[in-house]
């Protein structure tokens, strides 16, 4: 097969976003009639890569080669005239239209549907596609406007596809059926890459792997000739040592119990399925799990902001009475003097008000106290000038609109609003995301903090090593289920990255 | 590849923060350039020298103590349902009805007015023309309201066109009260008895609206920036997902909100029938439903600010009527006017909110 | 008995102008344009035409009229004023992303004032010493039916007596709806108005499309005045008398639920129930007439109510409409 021209060269590709690098000198060849999982972890450059093959960046180095010919791609346009189409995770559909509507938006030509629809039929006949021409976008589920957009990109003749993470909206059965079409387009000559950090998905559909981590190209090779745990090992490379504290959790308690949780969003997708657990009092318990696992589901169901379509979510207090937390929402629960805090992943499209100032955002959660028609404003702002020294909030003042401060700064003002509270449960969702070093380890140190305070902490994180160095305990899930509960002391790093794509961690072959 | 790839010369980017003051400049730029360019269309127009159109607009508003009183009576009605309007459009509710909302206050105004004399003493109907303007005011938006909360329904067309159910309501009931017989006004309401007519001042009639509009202002203001319910608002107009995440209520916050709104506007009616002309006609609003968006708009939705713009707006526009009359032309030469000096500060806010970046050197990659 | 034959073209007349006026809006709004200076833009259109026709009049007698030129002038001016109007929306809400709701009631204020200013002070300014601008001649042009209009007995009266402003706007109408649901122009145009992102990611000039789509609803709704002014009212401008037939258009775009093509019948229906109340048997209340005027902004309503309560995706606004797009900002 090495005599065989590659469809796609990519030659030492480096792009960089601001300070950081997010592909470093990668080369990486696709063949027609291949399929090939570009397996990495979440942020190592995959669909960064990718999106300069499709048109949206442009590489600051490096060259591309079609078919063994240079080319420049500047636009997606470009990259349809080369045959590359890509199918990002977040459509690109017009709700009120039909399938062929969409599928034509944008070209040139007389308009005609019956054609369209006919030569529609055709690609979904020769591979295996279900879609009705006729069908509005908003009667489709994810499957088929996933579908939709593939045959979109298969109908302006692409023989070049990408897929990013195509399986992340998708049910186990829906996921077949797409590997059962990818499969006849890999047989009908077309070139594949399938963006994924799914193990078994590499395994039962490529025919040959690439690693990326950090940005950087790690190798590649065929999938036959490797196993689950070499690519877990390519793609995590070695621990980092961090150096969290992680202080012995003082008398936990139970103080949030889960039952039989299951939440479907709206389009009837299952988001978490007969989740049961417990979480302690004055103990981290770290959600593990790929993206898009149900952890956002979950905290937001505890928080009363996700409707929940049957289980239990109980809160214990001190005394051990019991109290049910569903069909409560966020100011219920709080009259019940439940103190809750949530940090979710969205921080300025649900934590805080963009738009408005530090003392105003910190007024959100409090400005409800006492009986005068009036808000408090000096407690917020007080408040305010307290967390900037205390989190080293970098700021102008604390009349300065949030949306304006740092990523890091954001984060800080929130989970300071947060645990100013003085909540009994905190939620954090990716509560280092984007931060630096020195903000992560302040982080860190708060929520240890409110740990020791007796504070029941979940904790969902995407990096392992902090999990493992953080977390009492941790529950990993894997496709909205349980994959297993393990403690944090001793676990290690490739069994719960096991665990998190595949049921229980067990390697079944 | 042959393709050439063309760099555009310049590309819009939203600015970061611009320091209030620049901010204000830009504004007061672009309202001096309406301004030159409103005297030179004039002088166009009539073929008088600039500098005369412009002593004709200070005239009209500032020329007799009477012109300064009705100044201030237009300045304090449109400032009223201009306030009306604003915490609507601080929660980005667009409420397009106040002027219905004013006339049905008007309406309920006037049907205590005519329909209660006699059996109730005087203080008694004027406290009954309160609460029945600002409640007829409230339940007039409070109808659009309850629909964008339940079913989501657009209130920019549903307030729309719920100003001109209330202009035909108000147009029967002019016939049904008609007086004289066959005329198909009402008339002055209770001329000789002046029953339900608010309070004046001995000698200034227009005093006591001057001064609620004044203390309304303030009350709206301290509502919107001090209270708890002014904080909701401006939660929930900033992002809806972060209200529910604190627990706000969102369809309730949108109800009591559009109430309030309406029943502000309701006083506009009672203060224009109860206080100011006694009298009520379909058009007694005068477009000022449509005028207070803007006013509201240009002010940033701030009270204080609003007092400025309403100024602007009724200087200018009873100045313009002053240059209509003085070289013959019609009246609504002012509504050309407020049309140009709108657009002027309408399109500056762009460069208030978007900076121009200009690139430099030619062949970057877009 | 209800005089259906004098009642049904006294509606059609009534309707023509809420037709051309709805089209034009319909055409911008499914651009995801929401202009509220339709009314402003109508009394434009009216009152262009009519200087136009004015000038062109100004001392001649109908023989020396040529009736191309009695035709051209004023639809031309007609259509050139309402397209500058239209142009000066897009600049301030595509260009400068200004507020939608702010700029087309402010272009209202400005529209109704130029056509009134005019109105009420084109003989003096054109110092020309006639008592009113009545223009007869034009009008005639403008009024002129089928020569055999009047001998095909009930079947010319409700079909054929109408001018050919009338017969245009139900083409106009028809013909925009063709586009609109059945060709690629109008296929773009809707996707721009639902979802700019995706039109833009698609290769669609989104800038542009809202563009053309607002000043070619501009212009239409511009004729709409003039088929006001020179058939209906026989070429003689009076001011305010075009009233608030520009919002009623407005109220037919939801009536409609952003289809021209139900617009022809609909807005005759408009125009009836406008007209209705002369056709209520005397002896009742004179009030209650005013009741009945109250009709088409009763009936949009709850037209409005039903579509968001059914939430039947077809039937409601274009999601994108009042919001501007900026491109960076995805």
């Amino acid at each position: 097969m090495d005599n065989k021209i590659a469809a796609v060269t990519m030659r030492n590709i480096t792009k960089r976003f601001g300070p950081t690098l997010a592909n470093d000198k990668v080369w990486l060849n696709i063949y027609r009639g291949e399929i090939l999982a570009l397996l990495g972890e979440n942020g190592s450059g995959k669909t960064t890569l990718m999106n300069m093959l499709s048109g949206i960046y442009f590489p600051d180095e490096g060259e591309i080669a079609i078919d063994g010919k240079p080319v420049v791609i500047r636009s997606p346009k470009d990259a349809f005239a080369f045959g590359i189409g890509m199918i990002h995770q977040h459509f690109k559909l017009v709700d009120v239209l039909t399938a062929t509507e969409n599928i034509i938006l944008g070209l040139e030509g007389k308009l005609d549907l019956k054609a369209a629809a006919k030569k529609i039929r055709e690609i979904c006949d020769t591979y295996g596609f279900e879609v009705d021409p006729d069908q509005k976008i908003y009667d489709m589920s994810v499957s088929q406007k996933q579908t939709v957009e593939i045959v979109k990109v298969l109908y302006r003749g692409a023989d070049i596809l990408i897929l990013d993470e195509p399986t992340a909206v998708l049910t186990p059965q829906e996921t077949d059926k797409l590997f059962a079409v990818l499969r006849n387009m890999r047989d009908a000559g077309k070139a594949i890459v399938i963006i994924t950090h799914k193990m078994h998905e590499v395994e039962s559909l490529s025919d040959r792997v690439a690693v990326l981590r950090h940005g950087q190209f790690i190798g590649d090779m065929p999938t036959k000739s490797t196993n689950a745990q070499e690519m877990t090992n390519m793609m995590v490379g070695h621990p980092v040592v961090l150096n969290i504290d992680r202080p012995e959790p003082l008398d936990p308690m139970p103080r949030i119990e889960v039952k039989n949780l299951t939440v479907r969003d709206v389009e009837g997708t299952v988001k978490l399925d007969d989740v049961s657990f417990t979480a302690n009092s004055g103990e981290i318990l770290g959600i593990a799990g790929i993206s898009g696992s149900g952890q956002k589901e979950l905290l937001e169901a505890i928080a009363g902001l996700q409707p929940v379509e049957k289980g239990s979510i109980e809160y214990i207090h001190d005394d051990g009475r019991r109290e049910q937390l569903l069909g409560k929402d966020p100011f219920a629960i709080q009259e019940m003097g439940v103190a809750l805090s949530f940090v979710p992943e969205d921080r300025l499209g649900m934590g805080l008000v963009g738009n408005m100032d530090l003392g105003n955002n910190m007024m959100l959660r409090s400005y409800r106290k006492g009986k005068s028609p009036f808000t408090n404003r000096k407690a917020p702002y007080k408040l305010a000038h307290q967390m900037v020294d205390f989190l080293e909030i970098s700021t102008p003042s604390v009349e300065t609109p949030v949306r304006r401060l740092s990523g890091g700064n954001v984060q800080k003002v929130l989970v300071g609003r947060e645990i100013a509270n003085a909540p009994s449960v905190l939620l954090t969702a990716y509560a280092v995301r984007g931060l630096d070093i020195n903000s992560s380890y302040l982080i860190y140190d708060t929520i240890n903090s409110q740990k020791m305070r007796g504070v029941a902490v979940l904790y969902v994180g995407e990096d392992l090593d902090v999990l493992l160095e953080l977390c009492d305990r941790i529950l990993v899930l894997c496709g909205g289920k349980v994959s297993g509960i393990v403690p944090g002391r001793g676990a290690k790093k490739r069994d719960v990255g096991m665990m998190m794509t595949k049921l229980g961690g067990k390697d079944d072959e | 590849m042959n393709k050439t790839n063309k760099t555009p010369l310049f590309h819009v980017a939203k600015r970061g923060a611009l320091p209030w003051y620049k901010a204000w400049a830009i504004r007061g730029a672009a309202l001096l350039l309406a301004l030159v360019l409103c005297g030179v269309i004039t002088s166009l127009v009539t073929g008088e020298d600039p500098i005369a159109v412009y002593g004709a607009i200070w005239k009209g508003s500032f020329g007799t103590p009477r012109k300064i009183w009705v100044l201030l009576q237009n300045i304090a009605m449109l400032l009223c349902v201009s306030l009306a309007v604003t915490p609507a459009f601080r929660m980005r509710c667009w409420n397009l009805g106040a002027e219905g909302q004013a006339l049905i206050g008007g309406l309920a105004c006037a049907a205590c007015m005519i329909t209660l004399p006699g059996k109730l003493p005087n203080w008694a109907i004027i406290v009954c023309m309160i609460v029945a303007s600002l409640l007829a005011g409230a339940v007039w938006a409070g109808i659009p309201a309850f629909f964008k909360a339940r079913y989501n329904t657009n209130e920019t067309l549903f307030t729309l066109m719920m100003n001109y159910v209330a202009t035909q309501l108000v147009a029967f009931f002019c016939v049904v009260w008609e007086s004289p017989k066959g005329s198909g006004t009402i008339g002055i309401i209770n001329q000789k008895t002046e029953i339900g007519w608010l309070p004046q001042f001995p000698s200034q009639k227009y005093l006591l609206n001057v001064l609620i509009v004044a203390v309304l202002c303030v009350l709206v203001y301290i509502y919107l920036n001090y209270s708890k319910h002014g904080y909701e608002i401006a939660v929930v107009g900033e992002s809806e997902r972060t209200a529910r995440y604190v627990g706000i209520k969102v369809e309730k916050v949108i109800v009591r909100t559009m109430l309030l709104s309406g029943a502000i506007c309701g006083l506009a009616g009672l203060l224009l029938v109860g206080s100011t002309n006694h009298t009520l006609t379909p058009t007694i609003v005068d477009g000022r439903g449509f005028t207070a968006v803007m006013v509201s708009w240009l002010a940033k939705f701030n009270p204080i600010w609003m007092i400025l713009t309403s100024f602007l707006l009724v200087f200018l526009g009873r100045g313009a009527g002053e240059i209509a009359t003085k070289f013959g032309l019609n009246r609504s030469f002012g509504d050309i006017l407020t049309g140009i000096i709108l657009f002027c500060i309408i399109g500056s806010e762009f460069f208030i909110n978007y900076e121009i970046k200009f690139t430099r050197g030619a062949g970057k990659e877009g | 008995m209800f005089d259906f034959v004098s009642f049904i073209p006294r509606a059609v007349v009534q309707g023509i102008p809420l037709l051309l006026g709805s089209t034009g809006e319909t055409i911008t709004e499914k651009s995801g344009n929401l202009n509220l200076g339709i009314p402003g833009i109508m009394y434009v259109g009216g009152i262009s035409g009519v200087i136009g026709s004015f000038y062109y009049e100004a001392g001649k007698t109908a023989q020396d009229m040529n009736t191309a030129l009695t035709i051209l002038i004023p639809l031309g001016c007609c259509l050139l004023g309402s397209f500058l109007m239209g142009l000066l929306y897009c600049f301030l809400t595509v260009t400068l992303r200004a507020n939608q709701n702010v700029t087309g009631l402010a272009l209202t204020t400005f529209g109704v004032g130029f056509g009134n200013f005019f109105g009420g002070s084109l003989i003096k300014l054109s110092g020309s010493s006639l008592p009113s601008i009545i223009m007869t001649n034009t009008s005639n042009v403008f009024r002129r039916t089928l020569p055999f209009a009047d001998k095909m007995g009930v079947f010319g009266k409700l079909f054929l007596n109408y001018g050919f402003l009338a017969y245009a706007a139900v083409v106009i109408a028809l013909a925009a709806a063709y586009v609109l649901g059945h060709t690629r122009t109008g296929l773009h145009l809707r996707a721009v108005g639902e979802s700019p992102t995706t039109a833009d990611a698609a290769g669609i000039n989104v800038t542009r499309y809202k563009y053309v789509a607002t000043c070619v609803g501009a212009m239409i709704a511009g004729l709409g005045g003039l088929y006001y002014v020179m058939d209906y009212a026989c070429g003689v401008w009076t001011n305010d008398a075009f009233g608030d037939r520009g919002w009623l258009a407005i109220a037919l775009v939801i009536f409609t639920i952003w289809r021209p093509n139900v617009g022809v019948l609909a807005s005759f229906l408009f125009g009836g129930l406008y007209i209705l109340h002369m056709y209520i048997p005397s002896g009742m209340n004179l009030a209650v007439k005013e009741l009945y005027k109250m009709a088409p902004y009763v009936v949009t309503i709850i037209v409005l109510v039903i579509t968001s309560m059914r939430n039947k995706r077809e039937n409601q606004p274009p999601a994108s409409l009042g919001l501007p797009y900026f491109r960076e900002e995805r």
